[in-house]
């Protein structure tokens, strides 16, 4: 058993670093500001070890217990902080310190000599606290809290450098369009409480998390507390939640734009935070989800429909930083589909595994930029002569991405098309049936893709002749006659110091190995069972009061599909590599050859100027919002003017006669108007 | 009924008006009478603390604590008492008005002109809103009512930018009007049969109200004593004195104009419209959330709108407000049993956004001290100069957009909650409304303080210690409540449970 204290301290002890940080080192110790990543490296060394030790007792005794702590109780409204021990959130804990530790680790490294170092590391320790908090969270509020605070430090972090315009922009839209998601899920929740006496007639509370999984259950004692259209509107209600955080389209264009934070940042928002949560939250109200099969279907197509769309906008993409935000997109959607497709284990799974290869991908793209300067592909090439551990990590991350065996992404995103491909997966009608093979189709062609978009990458970055770096692209700059508006740096085409390259050797060695290790597909392998990973989660969804509910099969390795996958995959490389290893420094890219395709892509769909011009600036801002803008100053002000009580145009000539100047006059007149009132009063 | 005379809250409300008397007559020198107006706001606040702090909220605590009465205008006729005294729903509201007074206090530190009066007018202020939260006879309630309009004009009309004789005549003109309405509804009130009497203790008893022949409906009463208060909170269409007021208001009025003045209305709508006319209330419970929600969007949409950072904050005001209504609402619940919460959140949302728009009207006045404009699209890139004035207007935002961790956040929820029981739909529709206040606090954000830094603002300066003060007293208060909201919640609870025994429960 693992005490109380100790899961507490997980979440407190980055939370005190941001304390300590914020309050102590920012302000008066702003010379020592090296000590701030020191200290929430210390911190989250200690939070990852008792993640483990947890993850450890999960395993060995199963789920702790621990009674909640009262925070509100206003009219009935009971909200308690609680933890939910499960074995979703020891896996999570995991994950967001291990991924939080390894970031922290090559920051030290990426932002030396950053004037504001201490910022960095305090909004830092914000974001994995706020992460953890998200993921221990048993009460409903306290996670939508949490998940506000994810992303209230997102908001920081991707504005970072908050005096280039486009990093505040960026910031600024990612939290309206994850806001815009949040109000579904604030929704859901205020339905939970309007059902809140049914809740209290089954003795439950209509915020704790496991009495919201029991009323979901047709089970509990006189049929289920919520059901019907109200339970699927509230499960997507929380989906909507789900879709701003992870990047779900519609709700996708925030991400890309995130690209403006610092690369650690957006290592740490693209594999363990941010976006992970959307996938946590569905998988956190799975067993809600589960009794309701049309959001469920809505959610498998929402999620195969973007790996696929995003992956298109990533085949274009000449900003490093770009690719891999697409990439993260569209792996989302494959998580998401797997949980619409009742593979609520393999999306866990596979969350686990992006999250090793795509902080490793992500700190490439740092490392790169160290060298040239600039994250622009096109003025790239030829590095993996000058740094060839970083090319060696490059290939294990994008191999394990594009899902080649034995690394770790070809074991998940095996048992997520292994899910689309069987179709008992629930007991949907022909609707949900169609819906699965079309998500299929959606997550095999973006197999496709994702292989094509990687090695492109791959082959832009390292392969070929060195084509300039940020020197060149400051000169072609100036010549179109364009300000410089990427923050380019210097170019010095070296290997990165060892606080950088040292955590990026430990994920390569996690997206070799993870995938495999966690969930032996064959034999016992280190005594690690087969199917360990999803047999851990379906066990931890049957040991809550669903048990006999739920219905989840561990499903078999499927050889047809794994070589299916591999073959689409390996025919993405090869086109890749035939249009882009051997290309000359000058050519122009050939997917330019297509230009309307070319263009739409590379305009990302024209999404951007759907929301920004179309409908926020011309019909929402300049539309409805002017026209209230009118009525406000002309009718309803109006008529209080031509009522007369203050009249504009009468106003200076009638005032000024009374306006001697003498404001105390006003004063006295008043006083004595007041107290006329009162004498009226009192004689009458 | 208790009585007697404990002394506190008379000491509390008059404190500030005894420190201005002797301002006038007896301190010489600008220098001494900023640290004398300080000290007095200090000692107040103290007291203040002691009022919220020393309420009991314990099973056995009587309702209303600290009672100060004695007879005012004795005689049959009249029976006028001085009777101050709170319960669960003023004592936070007494605090709050300490907290703000010093900050307000304290805001006006670098004022240079007619130094004297300024304090004079602030702390009399203080004494009319101080008496306004903790009167329990109406008459009494009244009176301060009115006494705080004439410093409130002064500061506009005098210290204030702009057209600030317009903003303060306007000001003056709308309050009246509602003070008129509310007057008819008093006397009415007094006159009425079986009732004859100001006190509020007694007026807000189950049957005291009901029943009894009356000179007018009850839900008569109930409107007029309505348009009083809702002008002061201001309710869509009765609004439009605010935006003017605030931003031609010196950054002092504008701290207590916003912080607890609006609050007088929240105030009065929950002691009178919903303490004295339960029933009432719950069958225009569909017309207050209607309001509530038109102020909510409506409100959020016209700040969209605003390039001045005042009129900005203060058209946000009108949104945030419009959520006490929301909350007020509840009481027409229509899904199962009637909770507090939303009576509670509506409460709480006046504490919260006096606290949060006092810091946000600080941080804006220095602002515009230092860069002598308000005009948002002028500023930009002042972050980098003024970390500290950045820090403020940045927690205050969040923490007006709701933000977990920071005091809005917990009013917020708690207001839809209890609404989304009675009125699902438009509760949902105000709901957006935490989409367009984000919109307009990081727009706001975005171009003054982030972005590149202009030239102009090359040496301007952060806030000095006695300007950073009144804002971390703030921050630590929206911080505080945000983390442990049980401090206010559980007195509000405790003063709103006798209210909310009142309301007829299976109307629809």
């Amino acid at each position: 058993m693992v005490s109380e204290a100790s899961i507490w301290a997980i979440l407190l002890l980055p939370l005190a670093a941001f304390v300590v940080i914020g309050l102590v080192v920012r302000p008066f110790l702003n010379r020592y500001a090296w000590v701030s990543g020191i200290l929430l490296i210390i911190a989250l060394a200690a939070a990852l070890a008792l993640s483990v030790l947890t993850l450890d007792a999960v395993i060995r005794s199963g789920e702790p217990h621990f009674e909640g702590r009262q925070w509100l109780d206003v009219g009935g409204a009971v909200i308690e902080l609680a933890l939910l021990i499960d074995p979703l959130t020891a896996i999570m804990l995991v994950v967001v310190t291990g991924v939080s530790l390894m970031v922290q680790i090559y920051s030290l490294g990426y932002m030396r000599g950053d004037p504001s170092y201490a910022r960095y590391f305090a909004y830092m320790a914000l974001f994995t606290a706020s992460m953890l908090g998200l993921v221990l969270s048993a009460n409903i509020i306290v996670l939508y809290a949490f998940w506000e605070l994810v992303g209230v430090s997102s908001y920081l972090l991707i504005g970072f450098w908050h005096e280039r315009p486009a990093a505040a922009a960026a910031a600024k839209k990612a939290f309206l369009i994850t806001r815009i998601g949040d109000v579904g899920f604030l929704i859901a929740i205020l339905y939970l409480f309007l059902q809140g006496d049914r809740f209290a007639a089954a003795g439950l509370n209509p915020f704790h998390i496991p009495d919201i999984w029991q009323a979901a259950q047709p089970l509990a004692a006189g049929g289920a507390v919520l059901g019907g259209v109200g339970l699927t509107w509230l499960t997507l209600g929380i989906f909507s939640g789900a879709m701003g955080k992870s990047g779900q389209f519609p709700l996708h264009s925030w991400l890309p734009d995130a690209m403006e934070g610092p690369t650690p940042v957006s290592a740490l928002i693209h594999a363990a935070t941010m976006v992970a949560a959307g996938i946590f939250l569905v998988a956190r109200f799975y067993p809600v989800f589960q009794a309701a099969q049309h959001a469920l279907t809505v959610v498998a197509l929402v999620g195969g429909f973007t790996a696929l769309f995003a992956a298109t906008m990533g085949l274009v993409m000449n900003d490093i930083k770009r690719v891999m935000a697409y990439s993260t997109v569209s792996q989302l959607g494959y998580m998401m589909a797997a949980l619409g497709l009742g593979a609520f284990p393999a999306a866990i799974f596979h969350l686990v595994t992006h999250a090793s290869f795509k902080a490793l991908l992500f700190m490439v793209a740092g490392n790169v930029n160290h060298a040239t300067g600039t994250f622009n592909m096109r003025y790239m090439g030829g590095l993996w002569r000058r740094m060839p551990l970083t090319y060696a990590l490059v290939l294990i991350g994008g191999l394990s991405l594009v899902g080649i065996i034995p690394f770790a992404g070809f074991w998940s995103k095996d048992e997520i098309l292994s899910a689309a491909w069987s179709d008992g997966w629930h007991g949907g009608g022909p609707a949900a049936l169609w819906a699965g093979k079309l998500t299929l189709v959606f997550l095999l062609t973006g197999v496709l893709l994702t292989a094509f978009y990687t090695f492109r990458m791959i082959y832009m970055t390292f392969h070929g002749e060195f084509r300039g770096g940020a020197e060149q692209e400051r000169a072609d700059l100036a010549a179109e006659g364009q300000p410089n508006t990427g923050h380019l740096g210097e170019v010095h085409l070296a290997e990165s110091p060892i606080f950088m390259w040292f955590p990026m050797v430990l994920l390569g060695v996690a997206a070799v190995f993870s995938g495999y290790l966690l969930n032996p597909q064959w034999v016992e392998e280190f005594g690690i069972p087969k199917h360990w990973i999803t047999e851990f989660l379906i066990e931890g969804l049957k040991s809550t009061p669903l048990a006999g509910v739920v219905h989840l099969e561990v499903p078999a390795f499927n050889r047809w599909m794994a070589a299916v996958s591999t073959v689409i995959a390996l025919a993405g490389i090869g086109l890749a590599s035939v249009l882009y290893l051997r290309r000359s420094a000058a050519s122009k890219d050939p997917l330019e050859a297509i230009k309307p395709v070319h263009a739409l892509l590379s305009r990302k769909y024209f999404v951007d100027e759907l929301y920004e011009d179309v409908i926020v600036r011309r019909s929402f801002y300049n539309g409805m919002v002017r026209a209230v803008d009118w009525v406000d100053r002309v009718v309803v002000d109006g008529v209080v003017d031509a009522i007369g009580l203050v009249s504009r145009n009468l106003g200076p000539n009638f005032l000024s006669r009374f306006q001697t100047g003498e404001v105390q006059a006003y004063g006295v007149a008043l006083t004595l108007g007041s107290l006329l009132i009162l004498l009226g009063f009192l004689v009458f | 009924m208790d009585t007697g005379f404990s002394g506190l809250l008379t000491a509390t409300v008059f404190l500030p008006a005894a420190g201005a008397v002797f301002i006038l007559l007896l301190v010489r020198g600008d220098r001494n009478i900023r640290v004398v107006a300080a000290m007095v706001a200090v000692a107040d606040l103290v007291l203040t603390l002691l009022v919220f702090g020393l309420f009991s909220r314990g099973d056995d605590a009587a309702r209303f604590q600290f009672i100060d009465q004695f007879t005012w205008i004795p005689g049959e006729t009249l029976r006028a008492n001085y009777l101050l005294g709170v319960d669960g729903l003023s004592a936070p509201l007494v605090a709050l008005t300490g907290i703000l007074g010093l900050c307000a206090v304290l805001a006006s530190w670098r004022i240079e002109t007619r130094v004297r009066e300024h304090f004079v007018w602030l702390l009399v202020l203080q004494t009319a809103v101080m008496g306004v939260f903790s009167s329990l006879d109406l008459l009494l309630f009244f009176l301060f009512w009115e006494l705080e309009l004439v410093p409130m004009y002064m500061l506009i009309s005098i210290w204030g930018t702009g057209r600030k004789e317009y903003s303060a005549m306007k000001f003056l003109m709308f309050t009246i009007l509602g003070s008129a309405f509310m007057l008819v509804a008093i006397v009415a009130v007094f006159l009425t049969p079986d009732v004859g009497t100001f006190d509020m203790r007694a007026l807000s008893t189950q049957g005291t109200m009901l029943g009894a022949g009356v000179l007018l409906p009850l839900g008569a009463l109930f409107w007029l004593f309505f348009i009083g208060f809702a002008i002061k909170l201001p309710v869509w269409p009765l609004h439009t004195w605010l935006p003017d007021a605030h931003t031609n208001a010196p950054t002092a009025a504008s701290v207590m104009l916003a912080g607890v003045l609006l609050k007088m209305g929240g105030y009065g709508l929950l002691r009178i419209n919903v303490g004295m006319f339960p029933a009432q209330a719950q069958q225009f419970a569909w017309a207050l959330v209607t309001l509530g929600v038109i102020s909510v969007l409506y409100g959020a949409v016209v700040t969209l709108r605003q390039t001045d950072l005042k009129r900005l904050i203060a058209y946000s005001s009108v949104s945030h407000m419009g959520l006490v209504l929301v909350g007020i609402g509840s009481i027409g619940v229509t899904h199962g049993a009637l909770t507090s919460a939303g009576l509670n959140g509506a409460a709480m949302q006046l504490f919260t956004h006096g606290t949060i728009t006092g810091l946000l009207f600080l941080g804006a006045g220095l602002v515009y001290d230092k860069t002598h404009t308000r005009y948002i699209p002028d500023l930009g890139g002042l972050a980098g100069r003024m970390p500290l004035v950045a820090a403020g207007l940045l927690i205050a935002g969040f923490a007006s957009l709701g933000l977990p961790g920071l005091s809005g956040f917990v009013s917020e929820v708690l207001v839809f909650l209890g609404a989304f029981r009675a009125y699902p739909w438009p509760t949902a529709l105000a709901v957006f409304g935490i989409v367009l206040a984000a919109g307009y606090i990081l727009w706001m954000m975005e171009r003054a303080f982030f972005g590149v830094r202009r030239d102009r603002f090359a040496d301007i300066s952060d806030a000095s210690l006695i300007e950073a003060l009144p804002m971390a007293i703030l921050v630590i208060t929206i911080v505080g409540v945000g983390i442990y909201p049980s401090i206010l919640t559980d007195v509000f609870e405790f003063g709103l449970s006798p209210i909310v025994a009142l309301i007829p429960v299976g109307l629809p």
